[in-house]
């Protein structure tokens, strides 16, 4: 399986996804429907990207930007696996089945922006005390202690 | 059965390598259940650096894995290089790849002596230190500090290296390899640390690809997976060099494979001077105040810890819209309560001390 048949086999089960995907060295991504990311990630696993590196969110405002970074040793290749998820309803199904890596890495996600990942076997906050309140990544955190650098700087 | 015991271990207790808590549910001194306590050290460095510009973000990549900054220093450039465009000099390339291989053999330092300390033989701790503290002043010759560097930066490194260093880094790679030799003896060939670390904490290949485990943790367990040969970053495709593996995946297979790859790590130095050539050590025109074009870059780095990343997302203004870093020592730690099932209490801490965790960089 080299990098091409994967984009072509992606495009085939993601015909509507095509047009916006592409697979470089290092840098395409995938944008899927939250509801599609478990059978995608599932997919790609099986297509021998079997290594989750990361998983991590960016606050797009109006949604939350679940970044999924999948890579395959033996091609030597990554890529992002995206969904967006709104930010009144932040749920999205958990890949822990697919890879055990998930369980911390998801658990920080939710520590951080408050994204609830469905079948998560053990969602607790990891870095910050269960008792702390709000969700420090997410832009409009406010707490009292924060200092704001001018923006001449 | 007798009745469970439950034990809290740390956060401050010496043997955890840093501030990590372990709840332990023990059986007699059997281990049935242990859970993971981090963040103690959690500084927020991710929402620190949303309010930074990016040349201000380098002093803070140098407090995550604070054992081998240089690399946190690297892996965040080359992101930052890749979000604007920039093109590296030759010779900053070749800085970088000798003060990494260097930083590699000081941290491993820190990993093979306390695996002699956790596992009673305390003295083997002495030599490693001897072996980093040699290290470190070529850094302290290099760039005046001795830990947190700040050395390499968007573009290139911040300066030269001085007169005379070259040749210092040469008479080390020509002793450290006899050094290592002297601590394969003291410590993997001691009969009780051997006893204490072979057949523990066994992690098998498809279960360290599974849980995301990168670096030596992987390679312990016979996954020939290294950046350095297989991602092929900066000017590692010029060198020659060997990625030692285990076949065990247990505790001594992970801390011999540290062991190894610092002697790599000595011929890849070498190869690095004799190739290097004279020129600019930092990219013409990069602005102090970088902002780069809004789009999203990663980059990762071969760390000696694994596969250390960093994520960036720019909105076009002078400072950073998200960056997360993909710690290999987080991903690495997850593994405790999986590996230390079933030993015992003591055997757990010899366990902890073979994923090599950096609070700096698990907390952030």
């Amino acid at each position: 399986m080299n990098i091409n048949k994967l984009r072509e086999h992606l495009c085939a089960t993601y015909p509507d996804l095509c047009p916006l995907f592409s697979i470089e060295f290092g840098d395409g991504s995938l944008t899927v429907a939250p509801e599609r990311l478990h059978s995608a990630a599932s997919d790609m696993r099986d297509l021998g990207f079997d290594f989750l590196g990361m998983v991590t969110a960016v606050d797009r405002g109006e949604t939350f930007e679940l970044v999924y970074r999948i890579q395959s040793r033996k091609m030597s290749a990554g890529i992002f696996l995206k969904a967006y998820v709104s930010r009144e309803e932040p749920y999205i199904s958990s890949v822990y089945d697919l890879w055990p890596a998930a369980d911390w890495q998801e658990r920080e996600v939710y520590d951080m922006f408050g994204i609830i990942f469905e079948g998560h076997p053990d969602l607790r906050r990891i870095l910050l005390t269960d008792d702390w309140v709000g969700y420090p990544l997410r832009k409009d955190y406010e707490d009292e202690r924060m200092i704001r650098r001018p923006d001449y700087i | 059965m007798s009745e469970e015991l439950v034990v809290n271990i740390g956060p401050a207790h010496p043997s955890t390598h840093g501030v990590c808590r372990v709840i332990v549910t023990l059986d007699g001194e059997v281990v049935r259940h242990s859970e993971v306590v981090i963040g103690h050290l959690h500084r927020g460095i991710e929402k620190m650096a949303e309010n930074r510009t990016y040349l201000q973000i380098v002093p803070l990549t140098d407090r995550l894995d604070y054992v081998g900054s240089m690399y946190a220093n690297w892996a965040y450039c080359r992101a930052v290089e890749r979000l604007a465009g920039i093109r590296v000099p030759e010779r900053a390339e070749y800085i970088r790849v000798i003060v990494c291989e260097l930083q590699r053999i000081a941290s491993h330092m820190m990993s093979v002596g306390p695996a002699g300390a956790d596992t009673g033989a305390t003295s083997v701790f002495m030599y490693t230190f001897n072996q980093r503290e040699q290290v470190v002043d070529l850094f302290e010759q290099l760039c005046g500090a001795r830990l947190t560097y700040n050395y390499v930066r968007p573009g290139g490194v911040s300066m030269d290296t001085p007169v005379g260093w070259a040749d210092n880094v040469r008479a080390f790679c020509r002793t450290h390899p006899a050094a290592m030799a002297e601590v394969d003896r003291l410590l993997f060939g001691n009969v009780i640390a051997r006893q204490r670390m072979k057949g523990i904490g066994v992690l098998s290949a498809p279960d360290a690809v599974a849980w995301g485990a990168s670096g030596p943790v992987a390679r312990g367990s016979g996954v020939s997976w290294d950046l350095r040969r297989d991602s092929a970053y900066s000017i590692y495709p010029r060198l020659d060099f060997d990625v030692p593996v285990g076949s065990n995946g247990d505790c001594y297979d992970r801390a011999r494979v540290r062991l190894w790859e610092c002697i790599e790590s000595c011929h890849i130095i070498e190869q690095a001077l004799d190739q290097m050539e004279p020129g600019p050590v930092m990219a013409e025109a990069v602005p102090r105040l970088l902002a780069p074009p809004p789009g999203e870059a990663y980059d990762h780095i071969e760390s000696a810890r694994g596969s250390l990343g960093v994520y960036l997302v720019s909105d076009g203004t002078p400072r950073p819209y998200r960056m997360k870093v993909r710690s290999p020592a987080f991903c690495n730690l997850a593994l405790l309560p999986k590996l230390a099932e079933g030993h015992t209490l003591s055997d757990l801490i010899v366990i902890l001390g073979s994923l090599d965790p950096v609070f700096g960089e698990v907390d952030r």
